[in-house]
């Protein structure tokens, strides 16, 4: 009970950051929201007992993500974004509507932590029954992630390697900048 | 670079605790939180106080471009070397079981291997993503 | 009703932040802006994962002898992995953001449209 009442608190308190990421115009502003907003998410991992989950999302939210925000602005030299009027109708509606049906669809689904809801009883008890005996590791985050979806992870390292080669190919300068235009009959 | 030195102490003093927690999170990962992904953010992570509190010259002096692509490189060919000594071994792609004599003791060495991959991916492409957008905004 | 209202507003709340971080992708003509909120939105599908794991009484999925229940780590791991890519592709997406900065000279989208129907 007091787990839960310390989860909504914390979401209500993401909500306000989330409004408040929003609502701002002022971009280096956004960034920090930004860094704080991911240290009470990784507050909320905490409570939902995932702590591997928490400290990534710590060190990656707080400390890499804020810091590539910031140099983009720094790179971009902008500060602050045009302000706009009034609300977007459109945006407004396809939100209100996709929250509605989430809502319905979360309407069937088993209480927050009930032990026997469908996703605990197939194969996370199977995980949990015999992951320690079969890999010889008790973490068993460690155990699933390395061993049992080997594959998946190795997919992942991968997007992670890519994307380190797209940002380089993107940024890294190897030869004077092209002013817009030229850029047709360099090549 | 900045001038201030509580900053400059400050960091001299945390640098080694961030490499050391990275390195605790990376080898005990298999007892407590922690695993490759984690321990490559925590490492880059340092590298980037380094780099915020001492200039992005003296980080790249500590850590050449050439060294963080290799690293990279190496890390998922870690990963899928595991997968394919596997296979050597008589097993199939990514199944530990066959790399030591026990299945469970070769598990562990082949969670520990691909953690490893992990972790030097994770790490050298973060910070190459980091020097990357610094040195962007220097050379305007 | 309580046990229901009390199960499900963890979920709803977290639906609300996804759909502000849609409003703001979507609403917001800043590049910057929407790249803040796409990471808004994502790390409420994120929690929404994390909160289908967690098991009542259960504790972090480590075994020890002290415990019997844990929470799910299917999807610990799911999101542990989906974290660290969205920070790399995250700043893939910083990048196309510099580079449309050096091109266009402006970060605001209905500029850039603008520029690119006159052409």
């Amino acid at each position: 009970m007091i787990s839960l009442v310390i989860d909504i608190v914390l979401l209500l308190f993401l909500v306000v950051m989330a409004f408040a990421i929003l609502r701002m115009h002022h971009l280096l502003a956004v960034a920090m929201l930004f860094g704080l907003y991911s240290l009470l998410v990784a507050g909320v991992f905490t409570v939902l007992d995932a702590p591997d989950v928490a400290f990534t999302e710590a060190a990656v939210g707080t400390g890499i993500s804020t810091v590539l925000m910031l140099a983009t602005l720094a790179a971009t030299r902008s500060t602050h974004e045009r302000r706009r009027k009034g609300v977007a109708w459109m945006p407004l509606c396809i939100c209100i509507a996709t929250g509605a049906l989430l809502i319905y669809g979360i309407h069937n689904m088993p209480n927050l932590g009930d032990p026997t809801a469908p996703q605990h009883t197939e194969v996370a008890k199977r995980f949990i029954e015999s992951g320690q005996a079969e890999t010889g590791v008790p973490n068993l985050v460690t155990a699933v992630l390395a061993s049992y979806r080997g594959f998946d992870t190795l997919g992942e390292v991968t997007v992670v390697f890519t994307a380190g080669i797209g940002v380089m190919l993107l940024l890294v300068r190897r030869e004077k900048p092209r002013i817009r235009g030229e850029q047709h009959d360099a090549k | 670079m900045t001038q201030n030195s509580i900053l400059r102490t400050i960091a001299k003093f945390l640098l080694p605790i961030i490499l050391l927690y990275a390195f605790y999170v990376q080898f005990h990962g298999d007892y407590s939180p922690g695993g490759g992904f984690q321990a490559g953010v925590i490492f880059s992570s340092a590298f980037l106080l380094y780099a915020l509190v001492f200039g992005l010259d003296a980080a790249a002096k500590v850590m050449p471009d050439w060294v963080l692509s290799t690293v990279a490189c190496l890390g998922v060919l870690l990963y899928a070397g595991t997968g394919i000594a596997g296979m050597v071994f008589g097993g199939e792609f990514l199944n530990y079981s066959t790399l030591a004599s026990e299945p469970v003791a070769g598990q562990h060495l082949g969670i520990i291997l691909i953690e490893l991959g992990v972790g030097l991916t994770v790490a050298s492409v973060m910070l190459i993503i980091f020097f990357t957008f610094a040195r962007r905004i220097r050379t305007q | 009703m309580t046990d229901y209202i009390l199960g499900h507003i963890n979920y709803w709340i977290i639906v609300l932040l996804m759909m502000i971080g849609l409003y703001t992708m979507m609403s917001m003509p800043n590049l910057v802006k929407k790249m803040a909120g796409m990471s808004v939105f994502q790390t409420g599908v994120i929690l929404l994962y994390i909160s289908l794991g967690k098991v009542e009484g259960g504790t972090a999925p480590i075994i020890d002898d002290g415990y019997v229940l844990y929470a799910n780590p299917l999807p610990q791991v799911l999101m542990l992995t989906a974290i660290v890519v969205g920070v790399a592709t995250t700043a893939l997406g910083f990048a196309l953001i510099v580079r449309i900065k050096e091109a266009y000279g402006t970060l605001e989208e209905d500029e850039i449209a603008a520029m690119d129907d006159s052409e």
